[in-house]
C-alpha cells in the first residue's frame, strides 16, 4: 500500500509502480509519477519543516511552485544532494532520500521552537533595531546565531558531478504555461504554421486541468483532451513541447530564459544526460499562459500543518489519488474552493464544514453543497485553530460577533481566491493595472512583444479564455509571418462558474488584534507586523516590504503580496493602486547555479591563450602566470631552486652571457596605407613622420585627458607600413581605441588596421652573446652594429622562415626580438636553444624579465602608472613632441590639474638598507613620527631585489618626486619604518653603452 | 539581452556582439590644441545622461568591427533606431512606428481583427 491516505479508484497514477524512499531515515512507499508531497501526504505525513523565525510546525501548503513551506533536502547520493526542494515540485524516484530542514534535534522536538514563546521580541523590524550594539558583536555573536537559528537548508559541500546543457534557439511564438489557454494559443499558431515552443514546468501538460475534475473541452474531460492535444503538438513539426521547464525570466526584446530539468525525476541517472538544460529563447512573439495562484485566508493561527489551499487539497485527490485528511473542513471567501469539498465528498472523505466568510456565496455552489449535505455556514470565519504538530480543530464564530463553535478537523482546505500571475509580464517590463471590482492587478501597458491569455490575464470563464487563445495565437503566428491555412474551434465548459475572492486579513485578524495571522509563511510575516511596519513610519510598499521582508523568501511573495498590500493599503488609509506593486524581479521561481554557469566551470570557465612556445615552455619546467588570458612563463626553475634563487640565477645570465624570451604576447598592430604616419602621429604623442624605414621608435598614446594609455615600439617597415607593439594587457583595447579615432574622428585618412598578435611568434634573444647565438641562423640581414643599430628593424630569413628581425631591448642589453610567423615559433625557438645553451645562454621568464628592465627604469604601463599618470609624472617628456599641431591628448596635457606642481611623479627608490625589499603597493611618507592619519606622499609601484646591482631597487610616484632627489622619505610598515633615498630610475648602467654593444 | 541592428552588416544581432561607446554627436573639435578649459571640458566630461532619448555610439566589435549610432530609450531599452556613423541625428518623429512599439492587449486584438 503506497499511504494510508491513498483512495483506491481516484487519482490518475498507477497502483501497481511503486517507488522506495526515505524521509528523515524513514522508509516510504510512493507511487511513480507521485510529487514528494503527494507521497507525503498520502502516508499521513503533513509536518514537514519548522518555520524561518518562530519554528513553528510547518506543513505542506500548495501543490505548486508557489509552495512557501515544504522546503527540504534531496538526494540522491553524498554529492548529488540539494537543500531547500520544494517537495510540490521535486518528483520521487525510487532510492531519494528526503530530510527536513531547519529543527534540532527533530522535526517534532524542535528547541528552536522556544523562539514562537519569546516571539513579542521578535516583531519585524527587531533585527535592525536589538543588535546594532556593540558593533563588534554583530559579526562574532549575532550575525552567526541568527544565521544559525534562522536557517534554510546547507549547501552541499562535495563538487558537483553532474553536468547541464545549454541552447539557443529561436521560434516564431514561445508559449509559457501549457494549460487550457496554452494548450489552445499553441495549437492556433502552430495550425497556423508557426514555429511554436510550448513549455511547462509540471511533468505533463494541463496546468489547473490537473485538479479541476468538472471541466469539459471538445467533449472530453479536460484533463484528457489536454494529453492529447500535447500529444499531438508533440507530434507537429513546427512545435516543440517542453514539459518540467520553467520560464523563469523574461528579458530584453523576447528573450526569454526557460530551465529544463532533465534527471532530476529519473532513479538512475543516465550520465550522457545533462542535469537542467537551459533554453534561451529569442521568440518573435510570446504568449503568456501563466495561469492564477489561489492565495490562502489570512486568519489566526493559520500556519498550523494540515492547512492547505483548496486547490492543492484537489489535485492530491483528483491527480495522485490522495486525501488530505480524514475529517476536512473548507475555509472560503471564494466559491471554488467549494469544488474541494464536492470532489472530496463524493470520493468518500467526511467534509465537517464549510465555512463562508461571504453572506452570499454562488448560488450554484450552495445548492450543490446542500444537495451533497454538506453543512454551509455562510457569514461566518475561523477565527483560531488548534493542533501542535497538525490541526486538529476550527473555531469557528459569527462576523461581527456571536458564539464561537469548535469544529473538529484534521485538515482545513483554504481560498481566498485567485490571484493572477503577472511576474513574467512584469518582468518584461509590463505595466500592471489594478481591476477594483475583481479586486486583482492584470497586464495594461505592453511593453514587449507578448500577449497574456487565460487566467493570468483575468478571463475566467472557460470558453472565453479557449476563445481568447485562439484569436491569440493565431494572432502571433501571422504577425511572425506564419501563413498557414488551419483554423482551430474548440468549446470548453466549466462544471461551475465562480464568484468572489479577498484580500488583506479575515475576520479576528484585523487592526484591532495581535493574533499571528501569517501572510507570507516562509518569512514568518504576520498581518500586524505590515500595520507595525506602516505605524513605524514605512509608507512605501518598497520600504515596508524590506522592514517586514514580506515577499522576500525564496518564493517571493507568491502568495502574500497581495495580502500584505491590502493590509498595508489599509493600515495607510489609502487605495490599493496608489499604495502599488512590489516589481516582479527574475527568476519566477529559484534556478541553480548549475545551470546559469553551465559549462563555463573549471579550464571552460575563461580560455587560456598559449603562446607556440608554450610546449617547449612546460617541458622546461617553467611555472607560469596569468597576464590577461595568456599563460606565460614566470621563471624556469632549475631542481632544487626556489623562485629567487630562479630569478637571480635568470637575471645575472642574461647580463653575462644571454638569455632567451617568449615575448608573443606582445599586442601586434599592423598600421597601413598612404596615411599612416600621419595617422600614428595622431594617435601617439611623438612624430613619425621623419622615422625612416628600417628603423623603431619608443611611443606613448595617450587618452584625450592627457593620460597616458599605452606604450610600445613601432617599427616602420615600408613608408606606409608600420609594425606597432602594445603591452601585452593592452592589445585589444589599443586596437579598439584607434578604430575609434580612425572611424570616427579621422575618417579621411587612409588607414588600415590589422590585428597580428597572434600570428607572430617574438623570441627575445638578450644580452652580451646574442649577436653570436642567432647570427649562423639569420640569412638576408645583416647583424652589424652599423647595418641594424639599436632601433631598428630588418626582414629576411632565419632557419629559412621568413622573420622581421627588430634590433630593441626591454633588458638595456644588446638585444634582438625574431619576429616569424607563429606555426614556426617553436621550431624557431628549439633552433636558438641549440645555439644559447651551450653557449651558458638560459631561458628566461616574466618576472626575470621585470628585474631586469627594473634595473634600466623602463616602466610597465598598468603597473607603474595607473591611469591618472602623465608623459611627464613618467620622465618620458621627451617622448611628447612640441612641434605637433594635434594629437590625442594634446589638450588634455594643458589641463590645469595636470600641469601644477607637486603631481605624482615616478622616482627610484634605494632603501638604506640595500638588503631591504620594499613591499609594492606599500605608501611613502615625508615623517614618519607625524601622528595618524598620516600625509601619504605616494606609492611603491616596482620593487625588486636586483641581483646585478646587488641590492634592492624600486619605483614609485612621488609627490613632487623629481624635485625630490636625495631626500631620505620613509614606508611605514605594520612592524617597522623603512628609510629610503629618493633616487634616479636608472640602477644599471647608466650610460646605456650596453646596448650598442 | 538586446537585439541590435547593425546598419553596416544591415542585420539584427545579439548584444554580445557589440560594445557601447558612449554618447554620439559630439564631435572632436579640429582645433583642439586651441580650446579654452571650459570647451575642453564640455567636449570631454560633460554628458547629459537623460531619462528617454540618448544618441549613443555602438561598436559591432565582434561583427564587422565599424562604430555606428543609435537612439535608444533609456527606460526600456528599446532601439528607436540605428545609423551609420556620420550620418546627421535623424529625426525620431519621423520615425515609422514598428510593429514592436507599446501597444495594449485591445489594440492587439483589434489590429488583428482589422
Amino acid at each position: 500500500m503506497s499511504g494510508v491516505n491513498r483512495i483506491s479508484g481516484a487519482g490518475r497514477l498507477t497502483p501497481a509502480r511503486t517507488a522506495r524512499f526515505t524521509f528523515d531515515g524513514r522508509t516510504l512507499t510512493a507511487l511513480e509519477g507521485d510529487t514528494v508531497a503527494s507521497a507525503l501526504i498520502a502516508n499521513d505525513i503533513h509536518l514537514v519543516g519548522r518555520s524561518f523565525k518562530y519554528h513553528r510546525p510547518r506543513g505542506i501548503l500548495s501543490a505548486g511552485a508557489e509552495e512557501p513551506n515544504a522546503l527540504l533536502d534531496v538526494s540522491r547520493d553524498a554529492a548529488r544532494r540539494q537543500p531547500n526542494v520544494r517537495a510540490t515540485v521535486q518528483e520521487v524516484f525510487d532510492g531519494m532520500n528526503v530530510s527536513s530542514q531547519n529543527r534540532w534535534p527533530s522535526l517534532a522536538f524542535d528547541v528552536g521552537g522556544f523562539n514562537d514563546l519569546l516571539s513579542p521580541f521578535f516583531a519585524a523590524g527587531f533585527y535592525y533595531k536589538t543588535f546594532m550594539w556593540p558593533k563588534a558583536a554583530w559579526h562574532n555573536l549575532y550575525e552567526p546565531f541568527i544565521r544559525r537559528a534562522a536557517g534554510l537548508g546547507v549547501a552541499p559541500t562535495e563538487p558537483d558531478p553532474d553536468h547541464y546543457a545549454s541552447r539557443y534557439t529561436h521560434c516564431d511564438v514561445l508559449v509559457v504555461g501549457a494549460g487550457v489557454a496554452g494548450l489552445a494559443a499553441a495549437l492556433a499558431a502552430a495550425k497556423a504554421g508557426a514555429k511554436v515552443i510550448i513549455c511547462d514546468e509540471q511533468p505533463e501538460v494541463g496546468g489547473a486541468l490537473h485538479y479541476d475534475s468538472g471541466t469539459v473541452v471538445d467533449g472530453k474531460p479536460g484533463y484528457t483532451w489536454a494529453q492529447e492535444t500535447g500529444k499531438a503538438l508533440a507530434g507537429m513539426d513546427n512545435v516543440t513541447v517542453l514539459t518540467r521547464t520553467t520560464a523563469f525570466g523574461y528579458y530584453n526584446h523576447n528573450f526569454v530564459g526557460l530551465v529544463e530539468r532533465v534527471t532530476d525525476h529519473l532513479a538512475a541517472i543516465d550520465k550522457t544526460l545533462p542535469r537542467e538544460r537551459l533554453w534561451q529563447v529569442r521568440a518573435k512573439k510570446v504568449i503568456l499562459a501563466n495561469g492564477a495562484i489561489e492565495r490562502h485566508m489570512v486568519f489566526a493561527n493559520n500556519d498550523r500543518p494540515g492547512i492547505m489551499l483548496a486547490s492543492a487539497g484537489r489535485t492530491y485527490l483528483n491527480h495522485f489519488g490522495v486525501s488530505v485528511g480524514k475529517q476536512v473542513g473548507i475555509y472560503a471567501a471564494h466559491d471554488s474552493a467549494y469544488e474541494a469539498a464536492f470532489d472530496l465528498k463524493k470520493a468518500g472523505v467526511a467534509v465537517a464544514v464549510i465555512v463562508d466568510c461571504r453572506e452570499r456565496p454562488g448560488e450554484a455552489v450552495l445548492a450543490e453543497a446542500r444537495s451533497l449535505g454538506i453543512e454551509v455556514l455562510t457569514g461566518h470565519s475561523v477565527v483560531n485553530t488548534t493542533g501542535k504538530l497538525r490541526i486538529a480543530s476550527i473555531t469557528v464564530a459569527r462576523n461581527g460577533g456571536g458564539g464561537a463553535r469548535k469544529i473538529a478537523v484534521d485538515a482545513l482546505l483554504v481560498s481566498a481566491g485567485w490571484t493572477p500571475s503577472v511576474h513574467l509580464f512584469s518582468q518584461s517590463r509590463g505595466k500592471v493595472k489594478f481591476d477594483a471590482a475583481t479586486e486583482r492587478f492584470l497586464p495594461g501597458t505592453y511593453a514587449q512583444d507578448c500577449l497574456s491569455i487565460g487566467a493570468c490575464n483575468g478571463t475566467d470563464d472557460l470558453q472565453a479564455t479557449i476563445d481568447e487563445a485562439l484569436a491569440a495565437g493565431e494572432l502571433a503566428a501571422r504577425a511572425a509571418g506564419a501563413e498557414g491555412g488551419g483554423q482551430v474551434a474548440l468549446t470548453g465548459q466549466n462544471a461551475f462558474e465562480w464568484t468572489g475572492g479577498m484580500i488583506g486579513a479575515a475576520e479576528g485578524a484585523g487592526p484591532d488584534t495581535t493574533v499571528k495571522a501569517f501572510i507570507d509563511f516562509q518569512h514568518d510575516v504576520c498581518a500586524k507586523d505590515i500595520r507595525l511596519a506602516v505605524r513605524e513610519g514605512m509608507h512605501s510598499v518598497e520600504h515596508i516590504k524590506r522592514f517586514t521582508t514580506n515577499g522576500m523568501a525564496s518564493d517571493q511573495g507568491k502568495l502574500s503580496n497581495m495580502h500584505g498590500l491590502a493590509i498595508a493599503a489599509e493600515a495607510l488609509g489609502k487605495g490599493i493602486p496608489e499604495v502599488g506593486l512590489t516589481t516582479f524581479r527574475q527568476p519566477y521561481t529559484p534556478v541553480t547555479f548549475g545551470a546559469i554557469v553551465n559549462h563555463s566551470r573549471g579550464s571552460l570557465f575563461d580560455p587560456a591563450r598559449k603562446t607556440p612556445m608554450h610546449a617547449w615552455e612546460e617541458a622546461q619546467g617553467a611555472e607560469f602566470e596569468d597576464v590577461s588570458n595568456w599563460k606565460r612563463a614566470w621563471f624556469y626553475p632549475k631542481a632544487g631552486e626556489n623562485m629567487h634563487e630562479a630569478v637571480a640565477r635568470e637575471c645575472k645570465t642574461v647580463r653575462e652571457v644571454a638569455g632567451v624570451f617568449d615575448a608573443s604576447t606582445l599586442g601586434k598592430i599592423e598600421v597601413v596605407g598612404p596615411d599612416a604616419a600621419k595617422f600614428l602621429n595622431l594617435m601617439y604623442t611623438n612624430a613619425w613622420d621623419n622615422l625612416k624605414p628600417g628603423r623603431c621608435r619608443y611611443g606613448i598614446m595617450l587618452r584625450d585627458d592627457g593620460f597616458v594609455y599605452d606604450d610600445g615600439v613601432v617599427g616602420r617597415l615600408a613608408e606606409d607600413r608600420f609594425h606597432v607593439t602594445t603591452t601585452t594587457g593592452g592589445a585589444p583595447r589599443v586596437l579598439h581605441h584607434m578604430e575609434d579615432y580612425l572611424q570616427t574622428e579621422f575618417p579621411h585618412l587612409k588607414v588600415w588596421l590589422t590585428s597580428t598578435t597572434e600570428q607572430w611568434a617574438v623570441i627575445a634573444v638578450q644580452g652580451p652573446k646574442a649577436r653570436e647565438i642567432i647570427a649562423p641562423l639569420v640569412e638576408g640581414i645583416d647583424l652589424s652594429n652599423e647595418a641594424l643599430p639599436h632601433m631598428s628593424v630588418a626582414e629576411g630569413r632565419i632557419c629559412g622562415v621568413p622573420t622581421r628581425l627588430f634590433r630593441m631591448s626591454f633588458t638595456g642589453e644588446l638585444g634582438f626580438e625574431v619576429n616569424v610567423p607563429a606555426d614556426y615559433g617553436q621550431a624557431v625557438w628549439e633552433a636558438i636553444w641549440a645555439r644559447a645553451e651551450p653557449m651558458g645562454a638560459c631561458a628566461y621568464g616574466t618576472e626575470t624579465m621585470h628585474v631586469l628592465r627594473a634595473e634600466k627604469g623602463y616602466i610597465i604601463v598598468g603597473q607603474d602608472t595607473d591611469g591618472t599618470v602623465t608623459p611627464h609624472d613618467a620622465g618620458l617628456s621627451w617622448v611628447v613632441s612640441k612641434k605637433k599641431p594635434d594629437f590625442v591628448g594634446i589638450r588634455g596635457l594643458k589641463r590645469p590639474d595636470l600641469v601644477k606642481d607637486g603631481r605624482k611623479q615616478l622616482v627610484g627608490l634605494r632603501t638604506k638598507d640595500p638588503k631591504v625589499v620594499l613591499e609594492e603597493g606599500a605608501q611613502i611618507v615625508a615623517d614618519p613620527n607625524e601622528p595618524k592619519p598620516m600625509t601619504m606622499l605616494g606609492h611603491v609601484t616596482s620593487s625588486y631585489w636586483s641581483p646585478n646591482c646587488g641590492r634592492s631597487i624600486a619605483l614609485a610616484l612621488v609627490a613632487g618626486g623629481q624635485a625630490r632627489l636625495g631626500q631620505t622619505l620613509y614606508v611605514p610598515m605594520a612592524d617597522r619604518t623603512i628609510a629610503v633615498e629618493v633616487s634616479d630610475m636608472v640602477f644599471f648602467d647608466k650610460e646605456g653603452g650596453r646596448l650598442h654593444g | 539581452m538586446l537585439l541590435i541592428y547593425c546598419p553596416y552588416c544591415e542585420e539584427e544581432r545579439s548584444e554580445l556582439e557589440f560594445r557601447n561607446a558612449g554618447d554620439a554627436h559630439i564631435a572632436r573639435p579640429t582645433n583642439i590644441a586651441e580650446i579654452t578649459d571650459e570647451e575642453f571640458e564640455a567636449y570631454f566630461f560633460l554628458r547629459d545622461n537623460p531619462k528617454g532619448v540618448i544618441f549613443e555610439r555602438w561598436r559591432h566589435i565582434h561583427g564587422c568591427g565599424r562604430f555606428f549610432n543609435a537612439a535608444r530609450d533609456t527606460v526600456s531599452d528599446r532601439f528607436l533606431t540605428t545609423y551609420q556613423a556620420g550620418e546627421p541625428k535623424p529625426d525620431l518623429n519621423a520615425q515609422p512606428k514598428t510593429s514592436a512599439t507599446l501597444e495594449t492587449y485591445d489594440e492587439a486584438l483589434e489590429g488583428a481583427a482589422q
